[in-house]
């Protein structure tokens, strides 16, 4: 272990900056191959139709154009999903075919339907204006009930626009005894919850560029993704049939993620085959009009919600109905999103015993709907904190002690919910009072006063929630239906003269992983971080991966790294007993040294692994290998897969100020007390939290994705969607993070994760405070996002 | 159409088509790839860059209109010994960037705030930089990276 200032715990600057600040990054639209074409995607304009025809003969003849494809061009797989759910009857999902680029009929606005390779993009676009479709423009299906109310259909294959109606009832009986519970409780109270649609905006667009190299038949794709060994499999596999020998993927510098670059998307598939048809290089990248219709949204979905309670006002039970939104495809993650990254968390944090949630996931003329940062759990925990909080207002008890007495306690774990999981650690009531203490929630009726004196409204939310991170054991995840596993690989590998590179599966798009993972490696050797690089991205350097997402990084991917290490340090001890001549038991490696107990006698990390190169004097292996000889080279992998998901939990408090005249809402506070487990980093931790916390206050106050009854995206454009800017966060004085700790109880590094709290944990902080300061003039209920308008309409309708 | 200007203190000139926009002028015939394009709307700021001093938005103006005009870039904000402006030591410092991918329209805007006021207040700097979005950071640390360099001053 070391001492050296940077390893576990210390605030560490970033590696990664100093490219970044200078403009030295790499990011895939940064990257131009030699004699490389620019693609250009037209996309459609309606949102369900059928095409009669495409004629692209002007537009291949157009100055400039080196090729037109359409669907019938291409002869492929389709985009695959990675995950079958089975539908309560036993039935898998319906999974209707998406093709890269649009066969007979176009399914959302913003549909691929040809795709023009031209020497410049201006060429492109000119000539992707003399294609003639002719489409036959239907009906489309857009509102989720009106969906599934018999109709119009998205695909033929989803009867009724359903991609399966699922159920998770663990409460023996099933749904009925959840009923059954919640007739014979004391209490019962329900609400009618729309998690509003997001478009999740990662500053940096997707871009794309396939690579074909005819010398070795080898393709390369250089693409902004969060997981190229995924990509690598989901296209190499199922879409373009190219085996991984002979298909690298890169995932260069990407400009944040937040889900959207998991998923594998059509534009990866065109670019790379178009490369190998015209024998050059393509590159596409995205306009923010495209993304906004092309990149996968998240959450949309539609609750009811019922909780009991009993006369002590302990929870009885919970019975949930939701309606998820698909859109018009399956993409990567989406089927797994509103079932078990959502259902499986609605335990929350309290003891429930009897839960029940049934999900239909529907199909509509819409772009499709998968993870984004938090992905299912920010819709769990938003419907319970509300449902709480409306119970708490109905029964007139206190919000804080109704938590409180309703929590998992602290000595109860690992604690098994109704809900299959398990937790592993936790400590609700600590994280609550600290946050509490924090927030001075004693003191807000003393700030309520000054505001009201001020003409404004104020009010204080609280919500307490729990995330599982860290997907995911394989076994669990495959036994739900995954495709794939969820482990992740590391590889480390110490030089000649000592220094370390580490080859990992994770994917940095902002996170931090340079740092963050060589602070493992110098706390583990003992090295400085100069000597340590940390290597991510590409599929041609490490030697796999399954990338980054659900705050996967460091609860799987440091682990593996940690174990990797570990394997390293045992056979550089072995080498250093041999050449000091001690036993390899009395033996010591600490801050970089390997030492005998009891002696002066000392070997530096360097000499070992010199020694592991220039193996002169080394305790080789025998002719006939007795077991204990060692090969030379120091050099270690390891593939870790973990035993069950982590448990980050916090408490978030959040004070905001209404101007009844306006319905503007400012937030005034947020608090955030999260539990973590381990920090590595406090600085990034911290980071990560702000980042989250501003996504959270965009979803409550801000952001919607809203489409019109034609499909047509009216919040398509940064004009018309509205993300948080500076100004929309609470000032440096109001903004307080901390954290509490309690370890992961399996995994070595006590880890659990923190790139998604901030998502989960505040949106419904942020409208519990906006209807805490609503409610005295008679506001009981508000969706998100709680704009102006919303605010100032549920004013007026309550006074009236 | 050939353009002539000054970036980072250089001499520039190149062959482009009339709509070339600077971002791209910038981005494909210098390759100075530090100037990112996030938006079509004029919204998020990633493209912001100095032209004489003052902030703009080089996605909404064409290479022509910078002809003979002194641009520097974020590539050219180091100092010629390779040291890093105060802003970016601040940044660094501060944790003000995540994905980096506003970071250089970030700290070229700030520049040109500190330029005109070289205390604002946090109020002012929210303000300013309202033209400039960041989906990583929350913004926290942005401003607090921003407020240490005018404190410094
Ligand atoms: S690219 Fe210039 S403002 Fe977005
Ligand atoms: S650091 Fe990623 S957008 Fe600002």
């Amino acid at each position: 272990m070391s001492d050296n200032g940077h390893g576990i715990g210390a605030p560490v600057k970033r590696v990664e900056d100093f490219r970044f600040l200078t403009g030295r990054g790499t990011y895939t639209d940064d990257i131009n191959r030699p004699n490389q074409t620019c693609a250009f995607f037209l996309r459609s304009p309606h949102a369900r139709a059928q095409i009669k025809s495409i004629d692209a003969a002007k537009a291949k003849s157009a100055p400039g154009v080196v090729a037109v494809f359409t669907g019938g061009d291409m002869q492929c797989g389709g985009i695959p999903c990675g995950w079958q759910v089975t539908d309560k009857n036993g039935e898998p999902m319906k999974e209707p075919p998406h093709p890269p680029l649009a066969k007979d009929k176009v399914s959302h606005v913003g549909d691929q339907v040809a795709v023009v390779i031209a020497e410049s993009l201006s060429a492109a676009k000119d000539a992707a204006e003399l294609i003639a479709v002719d489409y036959e423009v239907q009906t489309p299906v857009v509102d989720m009930e009106k969906a599934i109310a018999g109709g119009d259909v998205v695909h033929e294959e989803a009867p009724g626009n359903l991609c399966y109606d699922w159920e998770l009832c663990t409460a023996e009986g099933g749904a009925k005894e959840v009923d059954d519970a919640i007739a014979n409780s004391a209490h019962s109270v329900s609400l009618r919850i729309v998690n509003n649609r997001l478009a999740p905006n990662a500053m940096e667009p997707r871009a794309a560029i396939g690579d074909y190299d005819l010398a070795s038949g080898e393709y390369t794709l250089y693409t902004t993704s969060q997981n190229p060994h995924v990509i690598r499999l989901l296209m190499g596999a199922f879409v373009l049939g190219i085996p991984e020998h002979k298909l690298r993927v890169v995932a260069p510098d990407v400009g944040g993620g937040f889900g959207s670059k998991i998923f594998h998307y059509a534009e990866e598939a065109v670019v790379t085959w178009a490369s190998a048809q015209i024998k050059r290089p393509v590159k596409w990248t995205a306009e923010r009009s495209e993304s906004f219709v092309s990149d996968a949204h998240g959450r949309d979905h539609i609750t009811d919600v019922t909780l009991a309670l009993d006369a002590e006002h302990k929870f009885t039970a919970l019975k949930v109905q939701t309606l998820a939104n698909m859109g018009a495809y399956l993409s990567t993650f989406a089927s797994c999103v509103p079932t078990y990254l959502y259902a499986t968390l609605l335990a929350g944090v309290y003891t429930t015993p009897k839960i029940c949630a049934g999900v239909k996931a529907v199909f509509t003329n819409t772009v499709p709907v998968d993870a984004y940062r938090g992905a299912g759990r920010p819709e769990a925990t938003f419907l319970l904190e509300r449902i709480v909080e409306q119970a708490a207002r109905k029964l007139g008890v206190d919000r804080v002690e109704l938590r409180r007495k309703n929590f998992i306690a602290p000595d109860a774990f690992p604690y098994q919910t109704p809900v299959a999981l398990q937790y592993d650690s936790g400590d609700y009531h600590s994280s609550l009072e600290k946050a509490l203490a924090m927030s001075d929630w004693e003191g807000f009726a003393a700030r309520k006063k000054e505001s009201a004196a001020n003409g404004k409204l104020r009010g204080i939310g609280i919500s307490t929630y729990i995330e599982a991170c860290g997907i995911a054991p394989s076994a669990v995840v495959g036994s739900l239906g995954a495709r794939a596993g969820l482990f992740e690989a590391a590889t480390v590998r110490v030089h000649p003269t000592g220094s370390v590179t580490v080859f990992t599966g994770s994917h940095s798009h902002g996170q931090g992983h340079e740092t963050t993972f060589a602070q493992i490696v110098a706390e583990k050797l003992g090295l400085p971080m100069e000597n340590i690089s940390i290597v991510h991205g590409d599929t041609a350097k490490v030697p796999f991966g399954m990338g980054t997402y659900g705050s996967r990084s460091l609860a799987v991917g440091g682990e593996a790294i940690s174990r990797a290490l570990n394997k390293i340090a045992e056979k550089a001890r072995k080498i250093a007993a041999h050449l000091m001549e001690a036993d390899a038991a009395d033996v010591v490696f600490a801050n970089g040294e390997f030492a005998v107990k009891g002696t002066d006698k000392k070997k530096a990390f360097a000499e070992v692994s010199l020694a592991a190169y220039v193996p002169h004097n080394f305790p080789h292996k025998s002719a006939h290998d007795d077991g204990e000889g060692l090969e030379p080279g120091l050099e270690e992998q390891a593939f870790y897969d973990p035993l069950n998901f982590t448990y980050p939990a916090g408490c978030h408090i959040c004070e905001v100020e209404v101007e009844p005249e306006t319905g503007a809402v400012t937030v005034a506070a947020l608090t955030t007390v999260d539990d973590v487990g381990r920090v590595i980093n406090p600085m990034i931790v911290e980071g990560q939290v702000h980042g989250g916390l501003a996504q959270g206050v965009g979803q409550a106050l801000l952001e919607r994705a809203f489409y019109d009854d034609n499909g047509q995206l009216l919040s398509g454009s940064m004009m018309d969607y509205t993300l948080p800017r500076a100004k929309d966060m609470p000032p440096l004085s109001g903004l307080q993070t901390a954290t509490t700790e309690t370890l992961c109880a399996h995994n070595s590094l006590g880890v659990k994760g923190v790139g998604e709290t901030g998502t989960i944990g505040s949106p419904p902080a942020v409208i519990n405070a906006v209807l805490d300061a609503l409610a005295e003039r008679g506001v009981t209920d508000i969706q998100m996002p709680a704009t102006p308008f919303r605010v100032w309409s549920a004013l007026q309708e309550a006074g009236k | 159409m050939r353009v002539q200007m000054t970036v980072n203190g250089k001499a520039v000139s190149g062959e482009v088509a009339p709509e070339t926009l600077l971002a791209q002028f910038l981005r494909e015939n210098l390759r100075l790839t530090g100037t990112h394009i996030g938006c079509d709307t004029s919204q998020c700021g990633a493209c912001v860059v100095l032209c004489g001093g003052k902030s703009v938005k080089s996605c909404t103006m064409l290479a022509a209109q910078a002809e003979g005009a002194d641009i520097t870039t974020i590539e050219g904000m180091e100092s010629p010994g390779g040291e890093l402006h105060p802003l970016q030591e601040a940044f660094r410092q501060n944790h003000g960037l995540q994905c980096g991918f506003c970071t250089p329209g970030m700290v070229m805007s700030a520049a040109d705030l500190l330029r005109q006021n070289p205390s604002p207040s946090e109020e002012e700097i929210r303000h300013w930089l309202e033209g400039n979005i960041c989906r990583c950071t929350g913004y926290h640390n942005i401003v607090k990276a921003v407020q240490a360099v005018a404190a410094a001053k």
